[in-house]
């Protein structure tokens, strides 16, 4: 039987290769974009999932309380890591989706395979 | 009180990224320009002293805020990394010397704000990943270099169109490369809980037999060979190369891919270590095989190329080929090659598309049809794009020749029939490099130019730049002291293990 522990990562590996499949099979340069974003996104859940302890809570640190009986805090240190990687995310999104406005002012098209053909013409 | 060169490892990075907001915000045609080239003056300045102090005194560590590593980010200058520093920022300067004129023919003036702020952001990027000591520090400077990168190559639109969709295609591989090493160091982390490159380094005997690990090195080395243009991940370069800017592509010739290869030695030497990579996981049966494919198909490739750019663009996969090699031969006097090799091939490269630049600017255009009888045209240029022509096909008293002869012998070293097959190999890549440049010359000088061109030479301010690079080279393959000096002592600094 395989653990359901490993829940989060199958999850993450699954969405990845959806992103990249996407990625690779459509020509449509925004599905293009939404796949990358995917493939993206998958990773902050393998980062956020790597970071979670068991029975652990958010690391802040309870002084001189009566119930202050958790000692086990989740890692914060790749959710920290994760922001950056989402602010990364976003700023390649917006980069990319306005090369595809420029790309559709200019060829009159977003579809890559419509795009190449014009190429070879001109 | 604190002396100004303590804070020499965090100005390197910060100075171009505190002024590329400034110059976003300027305007006019000369004040961007003026800034982005002191900014970068002052790094190239700052990154020599660096590379003078490792020299005199060992690497230099630079606690950020003041957090002691392994929990604080680490600046860390090295022999190597204060080599790369010098190299990139010393390219970066003197292509933007080249820059006033060249950019006002391709970027609108009143984008030139923007655009220099780019070009210092990707600056920035460059010697931030070479600096710092923090593998996760390394992705976010990736990010910042590739992202403002995709920006410089769209502005070439105003040339051709297919800048745009270049750009885009490049976004989108090296997107995929970026994450692939996010999800490497990920992986890491988890079997080491750190991301201080000297602490993985530490750790990682105990833990180089697992699972993770090895994924972890499989996404790294695809996602640095991505972004390193390796044989046959090399798909986005070329398209890149031919339709950005002309300074963008001289400046990228002579550094992005490099910063890669960089990162690619950092990995296998510093924190996976010469013995797992090699001994242990057998990474030379993988990069040697591509290595010589890049070298032998990309240079006949580029042989059947109609626009210079392009073919000069095959040729710098097939040069990478080459330092790939030097990596994959595992041993002190390869990685000596190829630290060479970055530098020597850095500087021709880069002079070869400043040339290019020049002829752009005054024939409008740089396929090879439009090209003819340029060497009467314009003498002076054309002349320097031969001499670096020489020095990439390896000819005595370039640099070309320095780092060839240097990874012939390293090649030699291997011993049996496999390193003379490898050394064939070598020159039938060199070549076909001569039947390429020679193709260049033919149309340059025994075709006729067309009617109605008139004997132009480029402006001074752009071949001045062009012709430091190209006597530059001359030296720097003459008198080796410099280059093969300091790569020396990085490569005997890496495989020391220190």
């Amino acid at each position: 039987m395989i653990s359901f522990g490993f829940f989060n990562y199958w999850i993450f590996i699954i969405l990845l290769m959806i992103g990249l499949y996407t990625v690779m099979s459509r020509s449509n340069l925004v599905k293009k974009m939404i796949g990358l974003s995917l493939f993206q996104i998958s990773v902050f859940l393998f980062y956020i999932s790597m970071g979670k302890v068991t029975g652990g809570t958010a690391p802040i640190v309870v002084e001189n309380t009566a119930d202050a009986v958790t000692t086990a805090y989740s890692n914060p240190l790749p959710h920290v890591l994760i922001l950056t990687a989402i602010v990364v995310g976003i700023a390649t999104t917006a980069l990319g989706l306005s090369l595809v406005v420029r790309i559709k002012e200019s060829f009159g098209t977003i579809d890559e395979e419509d795009i190449l053909e014009m190429e070879d013409g001109a | 009180m604190m002396s100004m060169s303590s804070q020499f490892p965090i100005l390197v990075a910060i100075a171009p990224l505190m002024a590329a907001p400034f110059c976003a915000l300027i305007r006019g045609n000369t004040l961007p320009w003026a800034l982005t080239t002191i900014i970068s003056a002052f790094t190239f300045y700052v990154s020599l002293s660096l590379l003078f102090a490792v020299t005199a005194g060992g690497p230099i560590s630079y606690e950020l805020g003041g957090w002691a590593p392994p929990w604080g980010i680490e600046y860390v200058v090295d022999p190597l990394s204060g080599f790369m520093l010098v190299l990139i920022s010393g390219i970066s300067t003197g292509v933007l010397l080249f820059a006033r004129e060249s950019i006002t023919k391709e970027v609108p003036a009143h984008q030139l704000g923007l655009f220099f702020a780019a070009y210092l952001l990707s600056l920035t990027g460059m010697l931030g990943i070479c600096i710092t000591g923090d593998t996760f520090n390394i992705f976010v400077f990736l990010e910042i270099m590739s992202l403002s990168s995709y920006a410089l190559i769209a502005m070439g639109e105003r040339t051709d169109r297919r800048a745009l969709t270049a750009a885009f295609q490049y976004l989108i591989i090296g997107t995929v490369g970026a994450t692939f090493y996010l999800i490497g160091i990920g992986l890491i982390y988890m079997m080491t809980g750190t991301l201080n490159i000297a602490d993985i380094a530490m750790r990682f005997p105990e833990i180089e037999d697992t699972r993770p690990i090895l994924a972890a090195v499989g996404f790294i080395v695809i996602g640095i060979g991505i972004k390193l243009a390796l044989f046959p991940l090399h798909a986005w370069l070329p398209n890149s190369y031919t339709y950005a800017p002309n300074i963008i592509t001289a400046f990228f010739a002579g550094t992005a891919t490099k910063v890669s290869v960089y990162l690619l030695i950092r990995f296998i030497f510093t924190v996976f270590g010469p013995n797992y990579s090699f001994a242990g996981l057998g990474l030379m049966d993988i990069l040697m095989p591509l290595a010589i494919l890049a070298f032998l198909s990309m240079s006949a490739v580029a042989v059947y190329q109609t626009n210079l750019k392009r073919l000069l663009a095959y040729s710098s996969v097939a040069q990478l080929g080459y330092i790939v090699l030097g990596i994959a031969l595992a041993s002190e006097s390869g990685l000596t090659a190829s630290i060479i090799h970055i530098f020597n091939h850095a500087i021709v490269k880069t002079g070869l598309f400043l040339s290019v630049g020049c002829m752009f600017y005054v024939a409008g255009s740089t396929y090879l049809k439009d090209l003819q009888g340029i060497g009467r045209r314009m003498p002076v240029t054309t002349f320097g794009f031969v001499l670096g022509g020489l020095g990439l096909i390896g000819v005595p008293l370039t640099p070309g020749f320095i780092s060839k002869w240097y990874l012939v012998v390293a090649v030699l070293e291997k011993g049996s029939y496999f390193g003379y097959a490898l050394v064939a190999a070598l020159m039938m890549s060199s070549l076909l490099a001569v039947i390429y440049i020679w193709r260049v010359v033919e149309v340059a000088y025994f075709r006729p130019a067309p009617e109605g061109t008139e004997t132009q030479e480029a402006p001074m301010s752009l071949i001045i730049p062009t012709w430091i690079f190209i006597l530059g080279s001359f030296y720097f393959g003459i008198e080796t002291s410099f280059n093969v000096g300091f790569a020396k002592a990085a490569a005997a600094f890496l495989m020391g293990g220190v």
